[in-house]
């Protein structure tokens, strides 16, 4: 069932924030790093990384999980 | 790759079950008597290898056996009484946290000192032991996500998007290339296994066994959807530090491209798949059927029985400088393809 074309909200980009986790954006995307270099992951979500510890970054890789 | 345009040899037997669900498959005898399941060990290799061949058949079966076999009576009040006896030891034996949140709050917690299978990969894993990991769970991996999409026309909504979603990119999202169970395949091949779809079932411990049969039991009951989408947040929530420790094993011992790559990709697909699986699977199930909590958390704890028990096979051996395989590797006839 098509969206009616009037409905503008299907064209934004949902992106989930979390406290503790990170972003949740849908994909695919491109990201500019600092360095101006540009990644780019397809999947239909990518999880972005908040805590900066990940060693995939910008993507997460769970290392914001508590540790114990 | 050139594979699986035939469909797997029928495994040797291990014990009276197999052999006679075996046979029976061949056209060759009748059934095990019911009296014979009720005796034999729930979790030994001869009652997993009967169950798992029953459950093959709804896969892709075995060379010379017909595919209506699948809805064979017979065989499925076979396979009833091999479920029953597995389930309820299931619900005997694994632990049970109290609630959902404990349950999911547990898997989420990495622990400092970890002493399991991906641990001793990785700091002390030489190639023969990879060869067998990879070997033993080939099982799995080589029907990655397939059990689980048993569960889609049993949800609706967000849970079903969601779990969609998921499969489709555990599937590769439409490239042929990139389905994970031929990224597992690539890595078999770095590690100079055979590819092809059922090669190491011979192979398998009885503790691998039973962790295929475990989501093909969850995948093929509606009554279990909730243990199955438990089972999928299980695998998801653990897959990405797990697999961190073992892309490290595999570049560690030069294993090759591909090896790295499989784990690699499931460190950065997991991270994403755990965080969709636990908000829109479990949150999208649960809001339109809340009774269902239960089940999931059984799921969790049966999953994470059955795989603590595969961990702690492959450790014991492999500290005992032992093979944790059935049937030896090198004895197997090498791939050609």
């Amino acid at each position: 069932m098509p969206n009616s074309p009037s409905d503008r909200s299907g064209a934004r980009r949902r992106i989930a924030v979390q406290r503790k986790g990170p972003l949740l954006v849908e994909g695919p995307v491109e990201v500019e790093l600092e360095d101006g270099s540009v990644v780019t992951s397809d999947r239909f979500r990518v999880a972005l990384c908040t805590c900066r510890r990940s060693r995939r970054y910008p993507w997460c890789d769970t290392s914001h999980r508590d540790r114990a | 790759m050139e594979h699986d345009r035939e469909e797997p040899r029928l495994p040797r037997p291990r014990g009276p079950l197999s052999r006679g669900v075996a046979t029976y498959l061949r056209g060759a005898g009748g059934l095990p008597r019911l009296e014979e399941i009720v005796r034999a060990e729930v979790y030994g290799e001869d009652l997993q290898l009967a169950l798992y061949l029953c459950y093959e058949l709804h896969y892709r079966g075995f060379a010379g056996v017909s595919p209506d076999r699948e809805w064979d009576p017979g065989l499925l009040r076979v396979r009833a009484a091999l479920e029953q006896r597995f389930l309820s030891a299931l619900r005997t034996d694994a632990r049970v946290h109290d609630s959902l949140d404990e349950a999911l709050a547990d898997l989420l917690v990495e622990p400092v000192d970890g002493t399991g299978v991906s641990h001793f990969l990785r700091d002390e894993g030489e190639l023969w032991h990879l060869r067998e990991y990879a070997a033993q769970r080939s099982l799995y991996h080589l029907k990655e996500a397939d059990p689980h999409a048993w569960v889609l026309p049993r949800l609706w909504g967000r849970a079903k998007a969601a779990m969609a979603a998921v499969e489709f990119d555990e599937w590769g999202g439409g490239r042929a290339e990139r389905v994970h169970a031929r990224l597992f395949a690539d890595l078999m091949a770095d590690l100079g296994l055979d590819t092809t779809y059922g090669r190491y079932l011979d192979a398998a411990s009885a503790e691998a066994l039973v962790t295929v049969n475990l989501m093909s039991l969850f995948g093929l009951h509606r009554a279990l959807r909730g243990a199955l989408v438990g089972h999928f947040a299980t695998v998801e929530i653990t897959s990405s530090p797990g697999s961190r420790r073992l892309a490290e094993a595999m570049r560690r011992t030069g294993a090759g491209p591909a090896a790295e790559h499989f784990y690699d990709e499931h460190v950065e697909a997991d991270a994403v798949h755990e965080q969709v699986v636990r908000h829109d699977v479990i949150g999208g199930l649960l809001e339109q059927e809340p009774y269902l909590a239960p089940d999931v958390t059984f799921g969790i704890d049966a999953t994470e029985f059955v795989e603590e028990r595969f961990g702690a096979r492959l450790l014991a051996d492999w500290r005992a400088s032992r093979s944790s395989l059935s049937a030896p590797l090198d004895r197997e006839t090498t791939h050609t393809s």
